[in-house]
């Protein structure tokens, strides 16, 4: 397939997904403020921390407060990973590839965009907000399965999905770092009840709470980094997007599973490998912040050499007629 | 005090649908629909029963479920000169515009008999000129066409053909008569609503068309690329076809993306081609592939920056070369728009009976060129009752219409035409024919016009009807969709089966 149309399908995934996320971010906090509310304004500033656009909010707004956090985050057409840019951005991509997508995913994108345009009737009280986070959650959620539905599982549907886990595999691991950043101010909380609220509120943005209890049981930081992380069977835990998406790389390629043909093979391969033998204790050793890090620096490294590989339209000589 | 139901008499339902064409006065234009008040023409009565059997509140639901098809659909343009990415939806109406077997007959043969002259002319303009040398076309006339390219001067496209697709609007007097009104041989647009506007009348009105025997429109697309295919089939087995689209910010960006799925083409961008070895090729997930044919949405002068604008970001550089060595098929052939020049357009007829020695089966509108100065005398001194338009503008932008004009206006054209009179024609002003628009709970008489498209391939194929654009403000004459136009489905209905 065109390179130009790869590329965009595996952007469209990634900002419907991003966006997905952006909500999750969000109302994860909102849901720790109501239980801390004396906490005041110092909970929103983590929140721009862990997104990594903590630059750009500064240069717009004067105080992260709740107000100005989630206008940023969610309809601010400068910060580029807003909500709004998110799915802008993914209706663009969409668009641009309408003949290579089914009629419903357009449709869906289509109609997503101009519910989050609208603001889906936010008018900043508080109670809408829940609301209308929980219907981007949703729209994302159905757009992610209109795609398995309606696409034909071939090399477009593995460039939605790739881009689809790489973008979760990274953001699952700022929400953890969403509770790194809130809990900093008083170490003192950990194994209080105070502690395991923060966590089941985490839990619940990433929708993980029941599968979480099914599985452990007890909430324990060092238990709910193992899910959220190194799960391979929970769909939003990292080893479990890493394994979905190197899946579907093997399947664009053609390469068999357990080797490697090309750099973002190898790059992702590696991470993924590392991840498959590593433990939560060894995670929460080393720290959790630095391992999110550092996950998320390799993360991009797998997307530069994706681009390299299938989208660069390199200066390079194209095969003789006789080879076409 | 007890209250009532409310009432309603025993017909109200016939009430309510003699409300939707009662009053309805075809007035002094030409109504494609209704002969007098009251009588529909033959072609249309069953169409105009059937409307007498529903509802005006039926009707407007039909009206209103089309067009929330076409926004859930994105069947959309963009608009020219508003904000990047703006997008609207060409305003869909309801009431069908029809075409007796007869009459389209004869349109066809006519539409057929100008492609095939023009694409001679187009021919013998970048070779041996002898058109020219007759002097049937004056020789500044074509050296000043804004469109003539020198860079085609000698060039062969394959199989001959130049206007592979063309859009050819027509349209019709008080008197009844029809006109050509220009060729459109760029990269006309349209036809993707064509054959949308008929799906969507197929779900609103689906008894009609049981009993209504309308042509369909839906072999269009493998038409187009059969006709796109044949051009390369002797050089390469299965010539690999891509359309070339400026991208989602072009007005026509729908269409574009609508023709590549129904033909199963590649929809490329400049972006993603490159040329090498004297061939283009795409860059793909796999590595690059080869294309034989392109069918290119950008016009001449964005194809190419080392052969045209230099400053093009849209083109592929070197796609020119690889052209003139016959390594790729372009259509429309570039070069192809100094047929579609609208002073060459005043000559149109002269230029069949040239080459075909017959009478053009259609006629032109009434021209007058403003380069000759008896005719700028004219033009200048009737102003107030005439269109005037520029040669090289498309989509109805830089016209006077005469009789709604101000002095002002006409003072600024009069100006433009003495310092510039090569680029500038004056028609008479039509009063073109209406069809009843469903506005406001009732029908109301609209002007129209219609573009049927021509693919130029094996043979010559018209697609039956066309793209009927209509004026939907009251009396406005602007039937563009840059500028307030919207657009019916076009019935040709088939001949008595008997």
């Amino acid at each position: 397939m065109l390179s130009r149309v790869a590329s965009s399908i595996y952007w469209m995934s990634r900002y419907v997904e991003r966006a997905e996320n952006v909500a999750r971010f969000v109302s994860v906090n909102l849901n720790l403020s109501l239980d801390f509310p004396r906490e005041g304004q110092q909970q929103w500033l983590p929140l721009v921390v862990t997104t990594g656009d903590n630059e750009a909010f500064n240069e717009l707004y004067d105080e992260p407060s709740r107000h100005n956090v989630i206008r940023f985050l969610t309809f601010d057409r400068d910060n580029p990973n807003s909500i709004l840019s998110c799915l802008t951005a993914a209706r663009e991509n969409a668009r641009s590839v309408r003949e290579c997508i089914s009629a419903e995913m357009w449709e869906h994108i289509n109609n997503f965009y101009l519910m989050v345009k609208e603001g889906g009737g936010y008018r900043g009280a508080i109670d809408q907000i829940y609301d209308f986070f929980e219907r981007i959650r949703s729209a994302g959620q159905q757009f992610a399965g209109i795609t398995d539905a309606t696409m034909t599982h071939g090399e477009a549907w593995h460039f939605s999905r790739f881009g689809r886990s790489i973008e979760r595999a990274d953001k699952t691991s700022r929400i953890l770092d969403v509770k790194y950043f809130i809990l900093l101010p008083s170490p003192d909380t950990i194994g209080t009840p105070l502690d395991v609220i923060q966590w089941s509120a985490l839990l619940r943005s990433a929708s993980a709470l029941e599968m979480y209890r099914q599985r452990h049981g007890r909430i324990s930081p060092t238990r709910v980094v193992e899910f959220l992380i190194l799960d391979n069977e929970f769909p939003r835990a990292v080893l479990h997007c890493l394994t979905k998406a190197n899946e579907s790389l093997h399947a664009i390629t053609g390469a068999k599973l357990g080797g490697f043909s090309n750099q973002p093979e190898q790059t992702l391969g590696q991470l993924r490998a590392e991840l498959a033998y590593t433990s939560a204790e060894e995670v929460i050793d080393r720290g959790l912040h630095e391992f999110v890090d550092d996950l998320q620096m390799r993360l991009n490294l797998v997307g530069e050499a994706v681009y390299d590989a299938f989208f660069a339209m390199r200066p390079m000589k194209p095969p003789s007629f006789a080879e076409v | 005090m007890t209250s009532r139901p409310s009432g309603s008499s025993p017909d109200a339902r016939n009430r309510a649908v003699a409300d939707v064409a009662d009053g309805y006065d075809p007035g002094e234009f030409y109504d494609e629909m209704f002969a007098g008040s009251g009588t529909a023409r033959a072609g249309c009565e069953a169409l105009y029963q059937r409307f007498r059997q529903l509802s005006t509140d039926d009707l407007v639901r039909r009206q209103d479920a089309a067009v929330r098809a076409m926004l859930r659909l994105g069947i959309t343009f963009n608009v020219y000169g508003a904000d990047e990415g703006t997008e609207r939806l060409i305003p869909f109406d309801i009431v069908p515009r029809i075409l007796e077997q007869e009459e389209w007959s004869w349109m066809e043969r006519g539409l057929k008999q100008r492609i095939f002259a023009l694409n001679m002319f187009i021919h013998d303009v970048y070779h041996r000129q002898s058109i020219i040398r007759d002097k049937v076309v004056p020789e500044h006339i074509l050296l000043s066409a804004e469109s003539f390219r020198q860079q085609c001067v000698g060039l062969d496209p394959p199989k001959g053909i130049w206007c592979h697709i063309t859009g050819t609007d027509v349209v019709r007097d008080a008197d009844g008569q029809v006109y050509i009104l220009e060729d459109n041989m760029r990269c006309p647009s349209g036809v993707s609503y064509v054959l949308q506007n008929r799906q969507l009348m197929k779900q609103t009105f689906p008894q009609l068309f049981e009993r209504a025997n309308v042509v369909p429109v839906d072999d269009y697309c493998s038409r187009l690329l059969d006709g796109l295919q044949f051009l390369m089939d002797q050089r390469v087995r299965r010539p690999v076809v891509a359309l070339l689209t400026p991208g989602i910010y072009n007005s026509a960006y729908f269409e574009h993306s609508f023709l590549a799925q129904q033909m199963g083409v590649y929809l490329v961008e400049g972006r993603d081609l490159l040329v090498s070895d004297n061939f283009v090729y795409m860059r793909t997930t796999k590595g690059f592939e080869r294309i034989d044919v392109l069918y290119r949405r950008l016009d001449d002068d964005f194809l190419d920056p080392r052969a045209f604008r230099d400053d093009s970001m849209l083109g592929v550089p070197g796609l020119f070369e690889v052209y003139r060595a016959g390594n790729i098929a372009l259509a429309n052939a570039p070069g192809t728009g100094v047929a579609d020049d609208k002073v060459m357009y005043a000559y149109v007829p002269e230029i069949i009976k040239y080459y075909l020695d017959e009478d053009p089966i259609i006629p032109n509108v009434p021209t007058f060129l403003c380069w000759e100065d008896k005719q700028r005398d004219h033009v200048l001194a009737n102003l107030d009752k005439l269109v005037v338009k520029p040669a090289n503008e498309s989509g109805g932008y830089g016209m006077l219409i005469g009789p709604r004009s101000t002095a002002a206006e006409r003072e600024d054209f009069a100006g433009r035409i003495q310092a510039d009179p090569r680029n500038y024609i004056a028609q008479p002003t039509l009063s073109l024919s209406r069809v009843p628009v469903l506005a406001d709970h009732r029908l109301e008489g609209r002007h129209v016009d219609l573009r049927p498209f021509i693919i130029y391939g094996k043979d010559i194929y018209v697609l039956p009807g066309g793209l009927t654009r209509v004026a939907l403000e009251k009396g406005s004459l602007v039937v563009n969709s840059s500028q307030g136009g919207g657009s019916k489905d076009t019935w040709v209905l088939a001949g008595e089966r008997t």
